[in-house]
């Protein structure tokens, strides 16, 4: 960015509020050509409202908006389009069952006279697109065929080949493994040489500062600070996003740290050498009573499977789980929830009912333990009115329905779940994912809360810290098979990225 | 008092338009019935009476007692299209279980009425099961399964009565389904305790509750460790056996059990449902919902007879009617998003 130049990008005094609550409050950014600018903030800081508005999918607000010095007003999200601005959403949004090349060219494959398809130059086009951001695949392969972190990157690639002068990018680097982190920044980089103005939000603070020229942070709808990245540090971000001392909270574990002596507690679940087709391959491990189970591993390296099969959602091709030594084989969740095995999955959106009301998003796995056959609406409320209570959860009001809530307030909500009659394995996806650091630690503290108490707990994360944070001991899964084991030794981010 | 108390005012508070915007589904059905209702009142000088009134609660009580169990099916988000045939099927098997007279030609197997009636229930559930495992084990969807199970259970019927009619039902059906009671109809009767019963099981008990769940968000319900399948196989046979209710006492209101008596009873019901609010993505609206439906529709027959319409146009409106609702119910669900946002 250079001094005098025109901002290709201007936002004044923007003000955007959602049902009574301000999301966002007077809010200036612009954003200049050639230009990487980094975004960070706790959830629901308005990071993300204030993109959706650039991106023309939030359409009312108060306030100017300038592209190239022009007052505009976008109706929908082809407005934005229109005017050269792309975004990549924080969920995967490809096609599956379509090509390579299809999915690059989406919405605009190139046509002949007739109007039919150009197969050959689209997929030419598309491998040469692809080659430049060094991505070699078959651009005829059905894309659901590819890895997970490789279909995220063709995603990015679409976005940022699209001819947009304004591309934000909201959490890219979430499901890629680090050399496929380096591969999109250099790519950024190249565009950013083109002239190309770049958003990118991201929780990890190390890979905004990395590459972005410029930082913004938003703390409660309001954006708090803005200075160039080479004069800011980690912990002063922090700082300004939670606007308390950062230092102590957010621990960054790339000094090694001492993983306790193994517990000699009794074994909660035996696993022996489970597989299922692809994506498992011989997994043996034990849970003990009292013990945090971390299991490490990039996304799409089996992970998920493995928690579906401990909750009965899967059924294995092979290998046994015993749960207190007695051979289990779920035929559905229901049996596995009895058997004493609680599963909070890394989506809550298919964890709760965002329609119905806090107290009936708690009760739903305990109702047989309350009641035979007739509903105790009293008892239920009282029972989630404690659970409330005990989590901290915002707003404390058993009655209203779990969609108002934040999204940090509803991670608790799918805990709460589980915690009045507490199960003997505690399986946790991604527990902490895109929640800000207050959030986090009171979910660190509610599972230490747990393992006091004697259960056995698995924490599934593809972010380091997430494990590490948690963990007494670490197993490492790599592309569906365990590869190595953390256990009364040190261990660090570098170690375990090392590992995986 | 407590802070929910105060939060909870201030919800209220934020506007009474939100609240209206996500009641839509229950007003919009009461409304069309209003206006239904005055319209007919001041079109035909013979429709609110109270006789009238009685006939409308007559006609729609064999739909309102097979609406009761695709109540439960809609609710999970799942359809059931062979309630009309399972409906037709079980009340022909009644009848086939009775000795009939001897001008009937049926090569029937006469039985006790009790008997009867048993084996007719049994009949129905045994359907209802097929569905249920058709949908959960099989994994067929329901509107696939129901729709094979329409033309089985018409199979059924076909080979029972062949093309043949059937007068004679057990005693107990005949009193329940054309007899009356202090001038009020048994069918009445039976089909108001039987929507009770469907709403008390809904609203108060545990299975009510799942059903709302799984309607509502079938992965967040199998992700809290309910036996999924297990509640929608058990949605599909109390389908099944409200039908089945519904086909015997049509045949002794009728007076006669034959082939394809019942076939309005498929789109009526589905109708008395939506139309009512219930959502077709599940989770939302009940019997309360259906029976605001079942008046809809009622009225909406019954007057266009006493209006003096073209009986051909009426087939036209009544699509449109349907039509309309199912906008409506589209849009409610739309709203309520919105209004959750």
């Amino acid at each position: 960015m250079s001094v005098g130049q025109q901002p290709i990008l201007e936002l004044q005094g923007i003000t955007k509020s959602f049902g009574g609550v301000e999301a966002l409050r007077g809010v200036d950014f612009a954003l200049y050509p050639g230009e990487i600018h980094g975004l960070v903030g706790e959830n629901g800081a308005g990071k993300s409202t204030l993109m959706k508005i650039i991106a023309g999918v939030h359409t009312e607000f108060s306030g100017r908006f300038l592209v190239d010095g022009q007052e505009m007003h976008f109706r929908s999200a082809r407005d934005a389009h229109a005017a050269g601005i792309a975004m990549v959403h924080q969920e995967l949004s490809v096609a599956p069952d379509l090509t390579v090349a299809e999915n690059v060219f989406l919405g605009n494959q190139p046509t002949n006279a007739f109007g039919l398809v150009q197969w050959r130059r689209m997929a030419r086009e598309a491998g040469e697109q692809l080659a430049r951001f060094g991505i070699d695949v078959d651009p005829m392969a059905r894309l659901g065929d590819l890895p997970i972190g490789l279909q995220q990157l063709i995603e990015i690639a679409r976005v940022l080949f699209s001819g947009a002068r304004i591309v934000i990018l909201d959490e890219p680097t979430s499901a890629l493994s680090p050399p496929e982190v380096e591969r999109l920044f250099a790519t950024l980089r190249r565009l950013r040489e083109e002239g190309t103005a770049i958003v990118f939000i991201s929780h990890f603070i190390e890979d905004i500062l990395h590459v972005s020229d410029t930082v913004t942070v938003f703390r409660n709808g309001r954006k708090v600070a803005e200075t160039a990245s080479a004069a800011t540090s980690k912990g002063a971000l922090i700082e300004a996003m939670i606007g308390r001392g950062g230092e102590a909270l957010e621990h960054s574990y790339t000094d090694d740290l001492m993983l306790p002596q193994p517990s000699a507690s009794s074994v909660i679940l035996k696993v022996d050498q489970l597989s299922l087709s692809r994506s498992l391959k011989d997994v043996s491990f034990e849970a003990r009573a009292g013990e945090v189970l971390g299991i490490y591993g990039f996304m799409g390296c089996g992970q998920q499977e493995l928690s579906r099969i401990l909750f009965g959602k899967l059924k294995p091709d092979s290998g046994t789980l015993l749960v207190e030594g007695v051979p289990k084989t779920f035929a559905s969740t229901a049996a596995a929830r009895r058997a004493g095995v609680a599963l909070v999955p890394e989506s809550r959106r298919d964890m709760l009912f965002h329609q119905e009301p806090v107290y009936k998003n708690v009760s739903i796995s305990i109702l047989d333990r309350i009641s035979t056959l007739l509903l105790k609406p009293t008892q239920e409320r009282d029972i989630a009115k404690r659970q409330v209570e005990q989590l901290q959860i915002r707003p404390p009001v058993v009655g209203l329905d779990l969609g108002m809530l934040s999204g940090g307030n509803q991670q608790k909500v799918a805990l709460a779940k589980w915690l009045t009659y507490p199960p003997k394995l505690l399986v946790l996806c991604e527990p902490t994912r895109g929640m800000d650091v207050g959030a986090k630690n009171d979910v660190i503290n509610i599972v230490r809360d747990l393992r006091a108490k004697g259960l056995a707990i698995i924490v599934l994360s593809t972010e380091p810290e997430t494990v590490l944070s948690l963990a007494d001991r670490i197993l490492v899964l790599k592309r569906g098979a365990l590869v190595r084991e953390f256990r009364n030794e040190p261990v660090s981010k570098d170690r375990l990225l090392e590992a995986a | 008092m407590s802070s929910e108390t105060a939060s909870a005012t201030a919800q209220r508070a934020r506007g009474l338009a939100p609240f209206l915007r996500s009641q839509m589904r229950n007003i919009a059905p009461f409304l069309t019935l209003i206006c239904l209702f005055t319209f007919f009142a001041f079109a035909s000088p013979s429709f609110a009476t109270l006789d009238n009134l009685g006939n409308i609660l007559t006609q729609v009580s064999i739909t309102g007692i097979i609406a009761v169990g695709l109540t439960f099916v809609i609710l999970c988000a799942e359809i059931d299209l062979s309630i009309a045939a399972i409906a037709n099927v079980t009340g022909i098997a009644v009848a086939y279980f009775t000795l009939q007279e001897s001008y009937v030609n049926i090569a029937n197997v006469p039985l006790p009425g009790a008997v009867a009636i048993l084996l007719s229930i049994l009949l129905c559930a045994l359907l209802g099961l097929v569905n249920a495992l058709g949908l959960t084990v099989i994994g067929i969807p329901s509107f696939i399964m129901t729709l094979a199970m329409m033309q089985i259970a018409a199979g059924i019927s076909a080979l029972l009565v062949r093309g043949q009619i059937a007068y004679k039902v057990p005693g107990l059906i005949t009193t329940l389904g054309s007899g009356s009671i202090g001038g009020i109809p048994w069918l009445v009767i039976i089909a108001a305790l039987m929507l009770l019963g469907g709403h008390l099981v809904l609203t108060y008990t545990r299975f009510g509750r799942y059903v709302y769940m799984v309607g509502g968000n079938r992965e967040a319900a199998e992700y809290s460790g309910l036996n999924v399948k297990l509640i929608l196989g058990a949605v599909m046979v109390i389908s099944a056996v409200c039908s089945g209710i519904g086909g015997m006492l049509g045949v002794a209101h009728f007076g006669s059990a034959q082939q394809n008596e019942f076939d309005t009873y498929l789109l009526d019901s589905i109708a008395a449902v939506v139309v009512g609010g219930t959502s077709l993505f599940g989770g939302r609206g009940g019997i309360g919902n259906t029976i605001v439906g079942l008046f809809v529709l009622g009225v909406l027959n019954n007057g266009l007879d006493h209006v003096n319409i073209d009986s051909f146009l009426k087939i036209l409106i009544r699509g449109l009617i349907l039509l309309a609702a199912l906008v409506i119910n589209v849009y409610a669900q739309r709203l309520r998003e919105k209004a959750a946002e």
